[in-house]
């Protein structure tokens, strides 16, 4: 007879549930997984060493691309680590729009991950209905960077503008006219902030509509409870941050234990589970979605009563405004000379961190004194998350695997970076 | 000689008149799954081609068949070129039993649900083969899932006909429905509803569809058993696949909720008008709404997982099949439903 051997198989990179790039190589006893082995690399891009090579300031759009979900909070760390550096502090309504910006990245982030979640785990509803909801926040970064998905709206000393006062309305064409188009217009008669207002009043029955889709969902039950389930302690060994720590039972936010921006002055409560399981770090990431809405009211109810700067006046590290440089020669060079060779940042290591969507995002920087950081770290979430697959995947079936990739919310573009 | 030839052309068009209505139905049900999804996802489903998009079904067609069949290296090319037919050919060939009304049957025999269970269980092995001829380890996978799967709700799907016999006292399908006649509440689904659900529910499983689809496991395993099929072999995998989900929707119709029998037969007043006769549009109206349930399903549950659709299909359902033969036998001998 035969030796028996198990059978090795390649989860990726090309595979539905892979998330991007994963290369998943799974060593199977029947279906049941005896070893996961993840590949990471595939879209390695090099930003640190890129960031490394240009001005401060010309990095920040390559933040949005390392993860590409949660764009501004990445944006963030980066932006908060030069501010460090140059001991500036960006004024106090652009602090508040940060604050409501990061919430809002948060929900486009749990969005994709609820969609792609139940999409791993067969659901398909709620993938097209989050993607819904999910057009009318990036409809938000638009309005107020000009782009999607990457939007570089944060920078160092501030935010690029002020919110518009207009929120821009939906054209009409041949599948979107008359009543509906009014319908899908209505929200976008005031400026944005009652744009996103209207938005957030409405989200919490959205949530409640994925809720109805999966909480007491059998299936989704079997699916995730007891998938996956990491100890509190071991959580803390494998480098757990964000909703993967928080789903163990850790109370650990960044937002209240190192509070940044305006997290101080909001308030709201953070959602923590018991087992680790799938389930729990699901229920408390839907919970995360309803905070943040929570969050952003708060944001939208002083950023309406508080007019004023949102990027310091200090010309050597922010752009004058176009109209002073028509006919202000010394506004002139400033831009000239910030565009194009930036800013020395003085001599000094620094870290800054946020909680971003997915866990703790952080940025090490050093800097020798010239233009160009000396030496660029990040911090990524996922990549902790992902190490940690062999040991939450052992004895698990193969269709766990695509619930647990799920619960990990994996995006390449930071693991890789 | 003549006489013969005549007997064979007239079984040829017999067979064509079912078969392609069949098929077009099956193309037809592919456009109604897309804009069923669509409007329950808010979105739109085809509606480029043709008016509404109603030339679509045709358009994947041509498409599919004018694909290269590609055969993987190393696979068995006669198994893997015959799979596809496998799966097919009872599909379309258990519709020679089913009475679409009580005239209108090709073959009216007395064993008509015993060879729909012969038949629909040949399908199978056109997907294990098909999963094990393609020499990929996706497809074995599914190949493997599908298997085990179709067998062990085989045997609920069986116990559950088994009810329906002990009622009606006979084999034959336009007996059983005929053993229903009266009003909506002496069809099956009433005496039989446990039955009746594990039936569907079956059925759902052995067409492996959502929340069933192990074998297909889009995010699991791929596609499964077709992950190495293109063109013409993907597209009669998927006929074979729709087929199978219309006739198991037709079979509930006709054994538990009585065929082509109007439900407003036997109700005062309303009964004694057109509305209370039966006919055709019944049985079709009835399979409809069964093959509506199937996008419903899959529109918005979860897939379970391989080992959860064995536990439901072994510990759940054959016991409670088991137990409620005994309780239909005990309806035949008091006579209360039908007999």
């Amino acid at each position: 007879m035969s030796e028996i051997r198990n059978f090795t198989m390649n989860f990726g990179p090309q595979h539905p549930a892979a998330h991007g790039v994963l290369r998943l190589i799974l060593e199977l006893d029947g279906e049941t997984v005896v070893r996961a082995d993840p590949h990471v690399g595939l879209l390695h891009r090099a930003t640190e060493k890129l960031a490394e090579s240009k001005p401060f300031n010309h990095s920040i759009g390559y933040m949005d691309r390392l993860d590409y979900v949660s764009m501004m909070c990445s944006e963030h760390a980066y932006v908060m680590a030069i501010e460090k550096l140059l001991n500036i502090e960006a004024p106090e309504r652009a602090l508040w729009i940060r604050t409501m910006f990061d919430e809002i990245t948060r929900i486009l982030n749990h969005l994709m991950w609820i969609g792609s979640n139940a999409l791993d785990l067969g659901a398909m509803a709620v993938f097209l209905y989050a993607f819904r909801e999910r057009e009318s926040l990036l409809d938000v970064y638009e309005a107020v960077s000009g782009t999607r998905m990457h939007a570089t709206y944060y920078r160092p000393g501030g935010v690029y503008r002020d919110l518009p006062e207009e929120m821009p309305k939906l054209a009409e064409s041949p599948w979107r006219k008359g009543k509906d188009l009014e319908r899908m217009n209505e929200w976008r008669q005031g400026s944005m902030l009652d744009f996103i207002e209207a938005f957030t009043d409405d989200f919490f029955d959205r949530v409640d509509d994925y809720e109805t889709l999966l909480t007491d969902n059998r299936i989704w039950k079997q699916r995730t409870v007891g998938i996956g389930a990491v100890n509190p302690d071991r959580a803390l060994q494998l480098g757990f941050t964000g909703p993967m720590l928080r789903g163990c039972g850790v109370e650990w936010d960044q937002r209240k234990k190192q509070p940044y921006a305006k997290y101080r002055e909001v308030d709201f409560d953070i959602p923590v589970g018991t087992n680790g399981d799938c389930y729990d770090r699901y229920l408390v990431r839907v919970e995360e979605m309803r905070q943040s809405a929570r969050i952003i009211k708060q944001c939208i109810a002083w950023l309406r009563e508080n007019p004023g700067p949102v990027i310091v006046r200090n010309f050597k590290v922010a752009p004058p405004t176009r109209e002073e440089m028509k006919d202000d020669m010394e506004a002139l060079i400033h831009h000239f000379k910030l565009f194009t060779e930036g800013y020395c940042v003085p001599e000094g290591e620094t870290y800054a961190s946020v909680e971003a969507p997915k866990g703790e995002f952080g940025c090490y920087l050093v800097s020798d004194g010239a233009n160009k950081p000396f030496r660029v770290h990040l911090r990524a979430p996922g990549y902790a998350h992902l190490s940690s697959m062999n040991e939450m995947a052992k004895g698990h079936m193969l269709a766990d695997i695509a619930a647990l990739i799920a619960t990990q919310d994996i995006v390449f573009g930071e693991i890789d970076r | 000689m003549i006489e013969q030839l005549t007997t064979l052309l007239w079984t040829m068009t017999k067979i064509t008149m079912i078969v392609l209505p069949v098929t077009i139905g099956v193309a037809y049900f592919t456009y109604f799954e897309r804009k069923v999804l669509g409007y329950m996802h808010s979105r739109r489903g085809p509606n480029r081609i043709g008016p509404l998009g109603l030339l679509q079904p045709f358009a994947d067609v041509f498409k599919m068949l004018f694909k290269e069949v590609i055969v993987p290296t190393n696979a068995n090319k006669f198994l893997f070129l015959l799979a596809p037919l496998l799966s097919l050919a009872p599909a379309l060939a258990a519709w020679a039993v089913v009475p679409f009304d009580d005239w209108l049957v090709l073959a009216d025999i007395d064993a008509g649900l015993l060879m729909i269970l012969a038949l629909t269980s040949l399908g199978v092995y056109g997907i294990l083969l098909g999963g094990w001829a393609s020499n990929s380890k996706y497809a074995l996978l599914g190949g493997l899932r599908a298997a085990a799967q179709t067998v062990s709700y085989e045997i609920a799907m069986g116990f559950a006909l088994v009810g329906v016999i002990v009622l009606s006292g006979t084999l034959n399908l336009t007996a059983i429905v005929e053993a229903q006649a009266g009003n909506i509440f002496t069809w099956y689904w009433l005496p039989l509803l446990p039955l009746f659900v594990i039936y569907f529910v079956s059925g759902v499983a052995e067409t492996n569809r959502a929340p069933f689809d192990v074998a297909e496991g889009e995010s699991e395993i791929v596609a499964g058993f077709h992950v190495e099929y293109s063109g013409a072999g993907f597209a009669v995998f998927f006929l074979a696949e729709y087929a199978n989900m219309i006739l198991v929707s037709a079979i509930a119709a006709l054994l538990f909720m009585g065929g082509w029998l109007s439900p407003f037969a036997g109700i005062p007043v309303v009964g004694e008008t057109i509305l209370g006769e039966g006919g055709v549009h019944w049985f079709l109206l009835k399979t409809v709404v069964f093959c509506f349930l199937f996008l419903w399903f899959r529109a918005t549950f979860p897939r379970y997982r391989y080992d959860q659709i064995m536990r439901l299909g072994w510990k759940v359902f054959i016991p409670i099949t088991i137990v409620w033969i005994m309780v239909a036998g005990v309806f035949r001998v008091m006579g209360w439903f039908g007999g």
